[in-house]
């Protein structure tokens, strides 16, 4: 097993992205930094949370052009799997590995709170079975007002590509939508954090079940040993 | 000494003959101009007048107050154990840096950004945030945590919400994208700040004592590097603006305050930890903070007894044409001055290559003691460093006691005539005191805020501390943090006030289970020239010097921000303290709320008995007036050891301090968790006096506990061993109100509906028409 979290200049969860993994989970976890053209050997790649290249245009818009995301694409494509979390899940959309996109939340100010998320059985290992119908994650993002076209949004209830919705919208996504994956079950993006929620201190552990359930899609054995 | 005067400059700008009227432009007093040309022994080009208003500004060289600060204790009493010991003082460095043993260190500090906030107020406050993370970042540490200490006007004035929604916005904007959580602070509202408002802000780092590095350029030959943004023509002579008192012309300054880039500011802290990383490399190293370029070549200079040459076509610039002048004074942000090893040019530029930065080669280290600095060939500087920092001047002005002073420290409410309170008066008040922005939920401000970035935030902000874990090598560490001073008590007694700060914000740390390690403090005042003012800022000082020794706190650095006044005349005294708390066991962390029903409620210190200068006379009554509460700080000691006892004893469950509200504000805000209970309080056992100074006057010495029934006689004997007066009050129950027995009658109120007056509160005043 190994994990990938990339780096990119303004990445700043890539060391709490790296902590879930690599003290909550105890998986060998490392960085892999944004003009690199090559993964390595990697079993998930995580796409971390921060202000690549600070965010100065639309969130994402500059990192999806760098090196190591041309190797991302490669790796999606080849069935690897991903997850993006915060300004990662806003990466992944600009990128096109995702549907939709991310802007401004409609109360047009920065939130950080702590939510009450339902688990939307997303046909995936990531569902109520393994997680439960309800997990608490805080966010922490401007722009996490998740927005779709209508047939895009009627593919991705069909496919069961939703994966978390807030129970209090505190974004102005449309129907509440936190969290989604792409039609192929290998790409998750989501705006929570679960990379705050696995100390015992934190406001829930359920960051440890979040990356387990993403893990399970691909290594079943290496998320229950993980438990 | 007579020198020979510079060779003249070609850019007939800066050529231009020095006149009175020019001297008084920067600021500089005719007899201060004097010593300028003594110090020179000649007549200043115009980029040197400039370098020396730069320097000679109280911003920069302290040159009011530094009499005044040499009465703070920097270091603990006697013989230290290695904890909480104190690696680098106050005044010698960028910040103060404390052991926190295993070979770990914290540096931290407070920086005011009053001035740019009050007419911008979201760079203002945004480029606060950036210049205090440099200030630790410099001196090797990683940053892991932020809080800030806010002042506004009321927030019923639609200038205060434009001023109250562009601070935050600013500290957000900073702090979220450069990834250090904001984990706490302080807010009040107040007539004083109208017009000048108050943006301290607070970084700690962590790092090891191998770690530590200091602004000092030695070593004869070494290169000087200019590492971050390039410089442009912003923040022109900011420090000297920061300087002087706001008046209806300093909007038109708008171009003195600077522009913040936080993405910027994070590539800066990674590149120059990883420089700092590379054994030997890094001389010496300083932020260019106020007065940007000037400050941080003459201070290293100074420091390291040694010269500095800079030669400006190498710095990297903006825009074209900038002449020697606007270099020197430009406070652009996110640039620093490395001192590296000669020979060794290579690996400095390699690591800010990787991150895609700067690296300027711009000067070298000399051994002449002098600051010389050229452009295009010609020498347009050339001043000994030490007649800019340790020789610049230094004044005792003068004091007076302003005259309100005699009449509001001789009011009483009975001479006043004011009523006590019947039951309705009861009644009313608290509801209106919870929802008083002052005392309201902070919930709008800090939740704009990423309070939880690095995962190591414990106690979220609402709280009387912020606790953060630290993550130290293999090791974990938890400390708690706290910001106070009520600035209407300083104004009553300026002295007490300050002992009140400090006492308060040691309570505050002690409610959460901390040891108090060190203090920071930021004194912002009125023009220090009216004397009435100078006593102010004199008694204040003395007061917050008396309490750390009394507490054998030492004070670790700070910040000095004067003229904060408009129009409308000085602010309140606010001599802001921020205390680094350490807790031993993570099982000792305590919270301010009372959870599980049939808890009992401890008031511990007695029954508040004074009424002056509470929010209660403020808010109800229209006033700020009577004497500040009174301080006794051996009682103060008693109850703080007694309580941190108790909390390792763990028969405390929760504890929460009397402040701004006084005792039913405290018992309202312990039913405000998630647990959402009620309670049933009875004070009619209590010695007290006047019912209104009973449950809303602000005594201080006074917390409320809350204990296990089982732990409550161990606790009242402890307390009564430790001559700490305690009192049962009340019980926490499964219900929805708040009742309260007092000698008028029984007092009641649904938890939800108080709760939601003091969550709402600033939220509701700062709501959009239109948004959601």
């Amino acid at each position: 097993m190994n994990i990938a979290v990339l780096q990119f200049p303004g990445s700043n969860c890539d060391q709490d992205a790296f902590q879930l993994f690599a003290s909550g989970l105890r998986l060998p976890t490392r960085f892999v930094w944004h003009k690199e053209t090559r993964l390595g050997d990697a079993d998930l790649v995580v796409v971390p949370g921060g202000f690549s290249y600070g965010d100065y245009l639309r969130c994402g818009a500059i990192a999806r052009f760098s090196p190591v995301m041309a190797a991302v694409r490669d790796f999606v494509e080849k069935g690897g799997l991903v997850l993006g979390i915060c300004n990662g899940f806003q990466i992944l959309c600009e990128a096109g590995l995702l549907p939709g996109a991310l802007i401004r939340n409609s109360s047009l100010e920065f939130r950080c709170v702590t939510c009450d998320l339902a688990v939307a059985d997303a046909g995936t290992a990531f569902n109520t079975r393994v997680l439960g119908r309800r997990i608490r994650l805080p966010i922490a993002h401007g722009e996490g007002n998740y927005r779709i076209d209508d047939a895009g949004k009627a593919r991705l209830e069909e496919h069961g590509q939703i994966l978390l919705r807030y129970v209090d919208n505190p974004n102005g996504s449309m129907g509440g939508i936190a969290g989604i994956r792409n039609e192929e079950g290998n790409v998750f993006g989501m705006m929570p954090h679960p990379d705050r929620a696995f100390e015992r201190f934190h406001p829930s552990s359920d960051g440890l079940a979040v990356a387990r359930a993403v893990l399970s899609v691909r290594f079943p054995e290496i998320a229950r040993k993980t438990a | 000494m007579k020198r020979e005067a510079l060779p003249a400059n070609p850019d007939p700008v800066l050529n231009q003959p020095i006149t009175p009227e020019l001297v008084k432009k920067h600021g500089l007093l005719p007899d201060e101009y004097d010593q300028v040309q003594e110090h020179l022994g000649r007549t200043p080009t115009l980029t040197e007048l400039g370098i020396f208003s730069v320097m000679w500004s109280e911003h920069c060289s302290y040159k009011n107050t530094r009499p005044l600060l040499k009465g703070f204790p920097t270091e603990k009493r006697g013989a230290t154990p290695e904890f909480g010991r104190v690696l680098v003082k106050a005044g010698e460095e960028n910040a103060g840096i404390i052991d926190v043993g295993d070979g770990w260190a914290i540096a931290f500090k407070i920086e005011s950004h009053n001035h740019p906030s009050a007419i911008e107020p979201f760079e203002g406050a945004a480029t606060g945030v950036g210049g205090i993370i440099r200030d630790i970042f410099t001196m090797g540490a990683r940053p892991v945590l932020l809080t800030n200490s806010l002042r506004f006007g009321e927030l019923e004035s639609p200038a205060t919400k434009r001023l109250l929604r562009g601070v935050v916005s600013g500290i957000a904007h900073y702090g979220n994208c450069v990834g250090v959580p904001t984990v706490g602070g302080d807010v009040y509202f107040d007539r004083s700040y109208e017009g000048n408002p108050l943006v301290n802000a607070l970084c700690l780092g962590t790092l090891r004592h191998d770690q530590i590095r200091r602004g000092k350029a030695t070593g004869l030959g070494n290169p000087v590097y200019y590492v971050g943004a390039a410089t442009g023509r912003d923040g022109l002579g900011g420090a000297a603006f920061a300087s002087k008192e706001l008046s209806a012309e300093s909007s038109s300054d708008r171009p003195a305050v600077q522009k913040g880039d936080p993405f910027m500011e994070k590539l800066l802290i990674e590149a120059c930890l990883e420089m700092m990383e590379v054994p030997g490399l890094v001389v010496g190293i300083q932020d260019m903070g106020a007065a940007g370029l000037t400050c941080s070549t003459c201070e290293t200079a100074s420091r390291g007894g040694a010269g500095i040459e800079i030669e400006l076509d190498r710095v990297p610039q903006r825009e074209p044409g900038m002449n020697s002048y606007e270099i020197m004074l430009s406070e652009s942000q996110e640039r620093m001055l490395v001192i590296v090893q000669k020979g060794r040019e290579s690996e400095i530029e390699q690591v800010f290559a990787k991150w895609d930065l700067h690296a300027a080669h711009v000067g070298t280290v000399t051994d002449t003691g002098r600051m010389v600095v050229t452009q295009h060939g010609t020498v347009v500087a050339d001043i000994p460093a030490s007649a800019l920092t340790d020789n610049a001047p230094v004044y005792q002005r003068e004091s007076r006691v302003p005259a309100y002073l005699a009449e509001t420290a001789s009011w009483t409410p009975e001479a006043a005539g004011l009523a006590d309170l019947d039951l309705a008066g009861a009644k009313a008040a608290l509801p209106r005191l919870l929802s008083h922005p002052t005392i309201a939920s902070k919930r709008w401000i800090y939740r704009q805020y990423d309070h939880m970035v690095q995962h190591g935030t414990v106690v979220l902000p609402g709280s009387d501390a912020a606790v953060v874990r630290l993550r130290l090598g293999a090791s974990e560490k938890f400390i708690a943090i706290s910001n106070d001073c009520n600035g209407r008590y300083c104004y009553l007694n300026p002295r007490r006030g300050a002992l009140i700060a400090m006492a308060e914000c040691l309570r505050n740390l002690v409610c959460a289970g901390a040891t108090p390690l060190a203090m920071t403090d930021n004194l912002n005042f009125g023009n220090p020239y009216k004397p009435e003012n100078f006593y102010q800022l004199k008694e204040c000082v003395a007061g917050l010097a008396e309490a750390c020794r009394f507490f054998d706190v030492p004070v670790v650095g700070g910040n000095v921000s004067l003229y904060n006044e408009s129009p409308e005349g000085a602010i309140d005294p606010t001599p802001t303290v921020s205390v680094v708390g350490f807790i031993e066991k993570e099982e000792q962390i305590t919270r301010q709320f009372a959870q599980e029903a049939g808890s009992q409620l401890l008031l511990l210190g007695g029954a508040p008995t004074e009424l002056g200068g509470s929010q209660y006379l403020g808010v109800i009554h229209g006033k700020k007036t009577g004497d500040a509460p009174d301080v006794d700080l051996a009682a103060e000691k008693r109850l703080q050891d007694l309580l941190l006892s108790e909390i390792r004893a763990r028969r405390v469950k929760s504890a929460h301090d009397l402040s701004e509200g006084g005792l039913l504000v405290a018992v309202a805000e312990k039913l405000f968790g998630p647990g959402r209970p009620g309670a049933a309080i009875d004070l009619t056992g209590l010695k007290a006096g006047r019912l209104d100074a009973l449950l809303y006057g602000e005594s201080q010495g006074r917390v409320v506990v809350s204990v296990a029934p089982g732990n409550l006689d161990a606790l009242l004997a402890a307390a009564n061993a430790a001559g700490v007066p305690a009192d049962a009050i009340g019980t926490v129950n499964d219900g929805t109100n708040l009742s309260v027995k007092t000698v008028v009658g029984t007092l009641e109120w649904p938890v939800s509906q108080l709760r939601l007056g003091w969550e709402t509160s600033i939220e509701g005043a700062m709501k959009r028409p239109g948004i959601a």
